[in-house]
């Protein structure tokens, strides 16, 4: 039993149906999105002032990676026009270009992550505050060691980078100089994860999701080009329709990061 | 190795090995027109205008033409069917209903502040 | 004929078993697993129902018979004795689960997976000539993807702290501080939300490409019979109103699991301690992203049973349904206006007037088709021979109770009105009147009505009429009285049914406290009897059910209703690629009686004979 216009167009719609499938699938994912970027708009117009920070992350890891997916998206628009003009070869070597790109891109991603992970903000009993890179290396436990921080004067001194000319450096802090909190469940030392500020927490959901895409997408691509690339030989409209299909949703997915570089990294 | 069935091509269309060609060309030109935006986002980021809206509409529109340049070209909206577009113009139409009415009610502007 | 005729299979081998029947990519034998899995879940959301209206028709007394297994389920912290020493009390949390999850689950896992799941992957295919859906693979998916997360809500009654409590609506902060316990049952909620929210996406994909591009040759736009519209509408409201709770469920999972706090307002103290969070977060922006989802949701819930009403209306009338046209864009204009309805849930929020002016005027605006479509079946009737089968009493008996939980919704509409009703149970009586002698109705029609197609078999007919009136009885004896209740004032989700607030009648030493009346209080008793009442007339319904497969009376022909549309032209039960030879349509859905034919209706596909067009016909693509 054949499943009518799954690889030929149906004359009045002029569509197959695993395109229009894909863009309803893409119609779901605006509104999802969408919707972060709703939430991401209102907790930013509703924060305290002094809470909302700028050019937190590291601007020129987020243009690679942005220059990464358009090299990506690129690929894979070449890739589909070299099976439309019936060069395999080719449509290989783009494809292949593209996976390299979402792993390189999924590689910034998680040292940007693990470089969140390791900032530290800690809140000292004087009323200022240390705030830097935490130094693994140190095991003495009466300390809290910062391999590059500075000690400002509230929180939101914390809302900008340094300004240019403040070098970080080595601190040592002697736990006894660190605030409690006020739960009474220890210090109050606190990593920049999603749960250090609204910013943080909307940036690492966002991000992560699009992460999730970026995965989901690569590995469909991989499975299309490689274990599945005998279809080219036994049914290559199905093969190209496929290949079109996965296409549009790596488009979509750098579509996304094309918004989420400037909102989260340079606003 | 099959003849290419060019003819029957799935997006819709015939397309020749030269159409198919001259796509590429196009792709190239938006694959290197996006990369001058992104550029650019990153220049006027750090320019300082006076008031920070202007840094935050610069780089939307920047952003939204970039986009444009992937969903018309590389997604090849600009010459899709008409249902999908309109699947699309629909999407597009609820997605800043729910921006726009859920920052109208929520925004300092109303009646009762959020917090 | 009687037997079932076989379509040309080509060249398979029977599939075995699980491939058949649990694995199965066919749109037939999905629609009967979600209808299954659906049934059962109803069940079990009446029964925690049931459990609820104890509790609040004998406040602190132990329900009968289950204490001991109800303390084994949910232990000692949920259920405690009484004061004669009966174990069986529900505690005020546990309350708020059964509560929260019987909402969820009569929502989520019940009348919408019957009403699309169902009924709309096994007709759909059918009525529009379809050898199945457009992805039978990811159909599958759908299913399984819904199972995994009904599975996942059942499982939360089994953890630390219980199922979900905080209501179907799962506001913050409450659903993130309410329970402490990492992970909760509000965790198992959110998952359970996602899985449920994907399966409707992975069908709201499926249902739209299979009707654009899977209609059969001739059967262009506007002779697609009422039901297609209907699930063609509802899986656009599927696909585009799922995906922003999905970011929220997402969003409050974060909050729950990793302590950010997106709905969580700065300084929050819980218990007398300020809560260890970043604060920043927005209560209200959880409100938003819920009900731009909660209200496309509810016409989700009608919307399915709208057509299938339609159908059974037009067949036991034996004419055209009036205003077929008026009907379609009617529902077109539902879907669309039930996007920018949303914050009529949210009138006491503090919203200021203008944004609330607006969301009331789409609120009324949206009520004008609904009326449309309603008066529309009413009219069809005037002038008709009606045939009083089962599914046609559960049908007619649809369009009053619909009117009624319709009309009603209008006060809650202004927002005015709604300062006084909002989270009264008014609210609860407006929207059970939709949804249970509503659109349950309209699924219990479409059981009987299709039974007959999917088995071979006729439900036995006496014991239909038994199950139809006890229900619409038993219905109304529920629902109508909580319309008093909530004009009186008394709030949902009371769990002691609103003793907290009873009134303290005036003596002559004190001037009183006004509240609700003994009158008022009084109605939760004969409302919980209705319920048991109600449950014991399902009985009927489930044996009969069970019994027809095997003993039910034959059906003489392939259409024994006499039907038009395409669903009826196949073999019965219907094969694997439903038709036995191609398909093509030639005239609108709802040829009955037509001035000079033999017989009093003609199927869509029988060919033409040089007839002139019908006058309502059209050919526009």
């Amino acid at each position: 039993m054949e499943i009518p216009y799954a690889v030929k167009t149906r004359p009045d719609t002029g569509l197959y149906n695993a395109k229009i499938g894909i863009w309803l699938f893409l119609a779901s994912e605006v509104m999802l999105f969408g919707a972060l970027f709703s939430s991401y708009i209102l907790l930013r117009v509703n924060a305290d002032p002094g809470t909302w920070p700028l050019h937190l992350l590291n601007v020129k890891l987020g243009a690679v990676n942005t220059i990464v997916l358009i090299l990506s998206s690129v690929m894979v628009v070449f890739g589909w026009a070299s099976l439309k003009m019936n060069n395999f070869r080719a449509y290989q070597f783009y494809q292949g270009v593209t996976i390299l790109c979402a792993l390189i891109f999924l590689g910034i991603k998680s040292f940007e992550y693990r470089d969140k992970f390791n900032h530290y903000e800690v809140p000292l009993k004087n009323g200022t505050i240390a705030d830097g890179h935490i130094d693994r290396a140190n095991k003495d436990t009466n300390f809290f060691a910062f391999e590059a921080g500075r000690v400002v004067a509230s929180h939101a001194d914390l809302m900008l980078p340094p300004a240019a000319g403040v070098k970080l450096e080595e601190l040592r802090i002697p736990m006894s100089d660190i605030q409690d909190r006020a739960d009474g469940k220890g210090k109050e030392i606190e990593n920049y994860g999603p749960w250090h500020s609204s910013y943080l927490a909307i940036y690492f959901v966002l991000t992560g999701l699009h992460a999730l895409h970026v995965i989901g997408g690569a590995i469909v691509i991989f499975a299309i080009w490689g274990p599945l690339a005998c279809v080219w030989k036994t049914d290559p409209e199905r093969y190209i329709n496929r290949v079109e299909v996965s296409g549009l949703f790596w488009h979509f997915v750098d579509l996304i990061w094309i918004f989420l570089f400037p909102v989260l990294y340079l606003l | 190795m099959r003849e290419p069935t060019i003819e029957h091509a799935a997006d819709g269309g015939g397309h020749s090995v030269a159409e198919a060609k001259q796509h590429m060309r196009t792709y190239a030109i938006v694959g290197v027109a996006l990369m001058i935006g992104t550029g650019l986002t990153v220049w006027a980021a750090f320019i300082n205008f006076g008031s920070r809206e202007i840094n935050i509409i610069a780089a939307l529109v920047i952003a939204s033409t970039k986009g444009f340049l992937v969903a018309g070209f590389f997604m090849h909206l600009i010459s899709e069917k008409k249902l999908i577009y309109s699947i699309m113009a629909c999407t597009v139409f609820f997605f800043a209903a729910l921006m726009f009415l859920t920052l109208h009610s929520m925004t300092p502007g109303s009646i009762v502040h959020m917090r | 004929m009687q037997e079932p005729s076989h379509a040309p299979e080509a060249h398979h081998e029977e599939p075995g078993f699980w491939r058949k029947y649990v694995f199965s990519t066919d749109h037939k034998v999905i629609g009967i697993q979600y209808g299954i899995t659906a049934l059962l879940f109803m069940l079990f959301g009446f029964c925690l129902m049931l459990l609820m209206r104890w509790q609040i028709g004998h406040n602190g007394q132990a329900v009968p018979l289950l204490g001991k297994l109800l303390l084994k389920i949910h232990g000692p912290d949920m259920i405690s004795a009484d004061k004669t020493g009966t174990m069986g009390v529900i505690s005020a949390d546990l309350y708020n689960s059964y509560g929260a999850m019987h909402g969820t689950i009569m929502v989520f896992l019940a009348v919408v997976p019957l009403a699309f799941g169902a009924f709309g992957n096994f007709v759909t295919p059918l009525q529009i000539g379809a050898p199945d859906m457009a992805f039978p693979r990811v159909n599958m998916a759908s299913y399984q993807f819904y199972v995994v997360g009904g599975l996942v809500m059942l499982a939360s009654f089994f953890i630390p702290g219980g199922a979900a409590k905080s209501g179907w609506t799962s506001y913050s902060p409450l659903a993130t501080v309410g329970d402490l316990h990492r992970p909760n049952g509000q965790t198992f909620w959110i998952l359970g939300m996602v899985c449920l929210i994907n399966s409707s996406l992975l069908g709201a994909v499926n249902f739209i490409t299979t009707i654009i591009q899977l209609r059969v040759k001739g059967l262009n736009w506007m002779r697609l019979p009422f039901f297609v519209w209907a699930q063609f509408v509802t899986a656009f409201l599927l696909l585009l109103a799922f995906p922003p709770l999905e970011a929220a469920g997402v969003l409050q999972l974060a909050d729950n699991l990793l302590g950010t706090s997106f709905f969580l307002p700065t300084g929050l103290v819980v218990s007398g301690t300020a809560l260890h969070v970043s604060g920043g977060g927005s209560p209200l922006l959880w409100q938003h992203l819920f009900w731009f989802l909660g209200h496309p949701e509810v016409y989700v819930l009608i919307l399915p049973a709208m057509g299938i009403v339609t159908e059974i209306i037009a067949n036991n009338t034996r004419k055209p349904v009036w205003g077929y046209r008026s009907m379609v864009y009617s529902v077109l204009v539902i879907g669309f206006l039930s996007f920018i309805v949303w914050a009529h849930h949210m009138y006491l929020t503090g919203m200021g007037t203008r944004i609330a002016t607006f969301f009331q005027t789409t609120t009324m605006m949206i009520s004008i088709p609904s009326v449309i479509i309603l008066t529309s079946l009413l009219i069809s009737l005037w002038g008709a021979s009606i045939r009083f089968t089962v599914p046609m009493l559960f049908a007619l008996a649809f369009l009053p109770m619909f009117g009624i939980g319709g009309l009603t919704g209008l006060p809650l509409g202004f927002n005015v009105s709604d300062i006084y009703l909002h989270d009264t149970y008014y609210v609860i009586a407006h929207f059970h009147y939709i949804v249970a002698p509503g659109t349950i109705f309209g699924l219990f029609a479409g059981i009987y009505f299709w039974y007959p197609k999917a088995t071979g078999r006729f439900m036995n007919d006496f014991w239909g009429k038994v199950h139809f009136g006890l229900s619409f009885i038993f219905m109304n004896a529920i629902f109508l009285p909580m319309f008093f209740q909530g004009m009186a004032g008394m709030s949902r989700r009371m769990y002691d049914g609103g003793l907290t607030y009873a009134e303290v009648p005036a003596t002559d030493g004190s001037p009183g406290i006004p509240g609700l009346s003994t009158f008022v209080l009084g109605l939760n008793r004969p409302i919980l009897w209705a319920a048991v009442c109600l449950g014991l007339a399902q009985i009927p319904f489930i044996i009969n059910f069970f019994w027809s497969l095997r003993h039910g009376r034959r059906v003489a022909s392939d259409n024994p209703w006499e039907a038009t549309t395409l669903d009826w032209q196949t073999p019965t039960p219907p094969p694997h690629g439903n038709f036995a030879k191609p398909m093509e349509v030639f005239r609108g859905p709802y040829e009955y009686s037509v001035p000079g034919e033999a017989r009093d209706f003609t199927t869509q596909n029988e060919p033409d004979t040089a007839q002139p067009l019908t006058h309502g016909d059209s050919v526009r693509s």
